[in-house]
């Protein structure tokens, strides 16, 4: 394992949480990635724009090895989650899983109650050493205090999780992940599906969670990408144009083509 | 501006026209229904009894009640739910959660399909020369419960596969980003929201093989036996075989008892049609996706 050296970081956290390296993905005959290079901040949000098509949910699904269940899907390249290639062949697919977290743009809780939602993921990784009944309801409490719904919802934790609103649903759906503690967040349009308050309470949300996890978000929204990211990524046609702190990329970026699509001359 | 044009009041009237005549094709096809319960109600109800329900057949099968058959029905329908379901559901999750789309999966949708299609008549033969010869059954209530359950398996297969595919698609991404893999994901969530309507529709579908003749009369069920089966290798008489051999076989047997008989069979059939569909009813009411 490559030790990374920034002195910002405790010497064993690696100063990037995802790199991919010369990322080539083909659906059959037609490729959605070009030689994409990243190197993604590890504990910022980073943002990833672009067009309609571009291969934004591609990369995503790329990073979980979800991609994987459609058998005419090809990649060549690597990705390395915190310094590890997860296309290695020694590396356990659940592993992944469990480490790369990724959020919807519906909402999509179980149709179970909101507890065990919650505890959902935590009893796939824990086989065996059962967690008693007080650490369970503390993994419950501690996930929804930090998806902020505890003082909300703890009345009601035998309610169904897909009876809340479409926000709480998708703070859940968040809250969820954390009991196996991820390092990376993915998430492709978190907010597409929610109303202004909602969208402003996910976005707070997300904020919320910087420094603890890495968290990638997709977004066609340019002001969410600006106010709810540190670093962003612009992508065109399967290849990444640019990718800045997210301030340096809306404010002065490099290229004519983000300049185009962050004023609005891309669909 | 908003007065009505003679467009309008021709548009109008077609409608009411096609109205009318769905309504009086709906009416036509509940007739049959109805004049078949009615009749039956009519000329076999005077002989309903609990009596005629629990008592042997007497006098050559002229008299008496029906309660062999009866209860060779429910034998012959028990052995073919506990083979078709757990086979039929098993096959179905297969298909549904496992199975891609190439070649192999076609070749066995185009093979249930066919299985489907085929008539009854050779079904018994099948089973003839399957159960009761190769396997050596004899014939028994085994091998016609079989039998009907080889024949009800392609229904009881896209039944099943319908009320797995009611699960939405969300569920089952959600579980696999998590890490489950399949199976925990079927038996976590996709299970748990289908078991009601694979259940429901199973038994529908298998119990509506309790009419059924051709198959089980050359497998398993008899015209006349003047004791009740022991178990399942012993053969044994059934509701449908019954009516056919007093309706067309037995001279002297009074009006009443074919109709009664076949009352029975009908009730027998619709009852538990009834219940499973109220039970699916219940169910999908509390569900909410
Ligand atoms: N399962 C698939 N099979 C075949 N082609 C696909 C598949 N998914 C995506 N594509 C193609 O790959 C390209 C990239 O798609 P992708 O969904 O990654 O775009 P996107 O940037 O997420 O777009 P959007 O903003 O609309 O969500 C598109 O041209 C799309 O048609
Ligand atoms: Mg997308």
């Amino acid at each position: 394992m490559k030790i990374a050296t920034t002195d910002t970081m405790n010497d064993t956290a690696p100063k990037y949480a995802i790199r991919t390296s010369r990322l080539n993905l083909w659906y059959g005959a037609f490729q959605a990635l070009f030689d994409v290079d990243l190197n993604i901040d590890n504990g910022r949000i980073t943002s990833l724009i672009g067009p309609s098509g571009c291969g934004k949910s591609t990369f995503l699904r790329s990073v979980n090895r979800i991609n994987e269940r459609l058998d005419y899907v090809r990649i060549e390249g690597a990705i390395d989650v915190m310094d590890k290639n997860i296309y290695d062949p020694d590396v356990e697919l659940m592993q992944v899983r469990k480490q790369v977290g990724m959020v919807f743009q519906r909402p999509n809780p179980l149709p179970i109650s909101i507890r065990d939602n919650i505890l959902f993921g935590h009893s796939l990784h824990n086989k065996g050493k059962n967690a008693s009944r007080a650490d369970r309801e503390e993994i419950v409490e501690s996930s929804l205090k930090q998806v902020l719904l505890w003082d909300k919802i703890k009345d009601r934790l035998n309610q169904k999780g897909t009876e809340l609103s479409l926000e709480e649903q998708q703070k859940l759906c968040i809250a969820r992940l954390l009991p196996v503690k991820p390092s990376v967040l993915l998430m492709d349009e978190p907010c597409s599906a929610l109303d202004p308050k909602g969208t402003a309470a996910v976005e707070e949300l997300i904020w919320e969670l910087r420094g603890e996890y890495t968290i990638l978000i997709v977004t066609h929204n340019m002001a969410q990408a600006r106010r709810a990211s540190e670093a962003c990524i612009f992508m065109l046609m399967g290849k990444v144009v640019e990718h800045q702190a997210t301030e340096d990329l809306f404010v002065t970026p490099e290229e004519k083509e983000t300049a185009d699509y962050i004023e609005g001359r891309y669909g | 501006m908003f007065a009505e044009s003679s467009l309008n009041v021709r548009n109008k009237r077609i409608q009411n026209l096609f109205r009318i005549l769905f309504l009086i094709m709906t009416i036509l096809l509940i007739i049959p229904v109805v004049a078949i319960l009615a009749t039956l109600i009519a000329k076999g109800g005077s002989i309903i009894s609990i009596d005629f329900l629990f008592t042997h057949p007497t006098n050559g099968m002229t008299a008496g009640g029906i309660f062999p058959a009866l209860l060779g029905t429910v034998w012959i329908v028990a052995v073919a739910l506990l083979a078709s379901v757990p086979l039929g559901v098993a096959a179905a999750i297969y298909l549904n959660e496992y199975a891609g789309d190439n070649w192999f999966t076609r070749i066995i949708q185009l093979a249930i399909i066919n299985l489907a299609g085929v008539p009854s008549i050779v079904h018994a033969l099948f089973g003839v020369g399957a159960f009761v010869i190769f396997f050596g059954f004899g014939t028994s209530i085994l091998a016609a419960g079989l039998t009907l359950a080889i024949m009800t398996l392609p229904v009881v297969i896209v039944s099943t596969r319908e009320s797995l595919r009611a699960v939405p698609q969300a569920f089952r991404e959600a579980c696999w980003n998590m890490g489950a893999t399949r199976w925990q994901t079927i038996r976590r969530v996709v299970l748990p929201n289908a078991v009601s309507g694979i259940l429901t529709g199973v038994i529908l579908e298998v119990s509506r093989t309790a009419g059924e003749t051709a198959p089980i009369m050359f497998t398993g069920a008899v015209f006349f036996l003047p004791f009740l089966p022991q178990g399942v290798f012993d053969q044994t008489m059934a509701l449908s075989l019954h009516l056919f051999v007093i309706a067309t076989q037995v001279p002297g047997v009074p009006e009443n008892l074919p109709f009664g008989v076949a009352l029975v069979l009908i009730a027998m059939v619709l009852l538990m049609n009834s219940i499973s569909i109220a039970f699916r009813m219940y169910l999908r009411g509390k569900k909410k996706w």
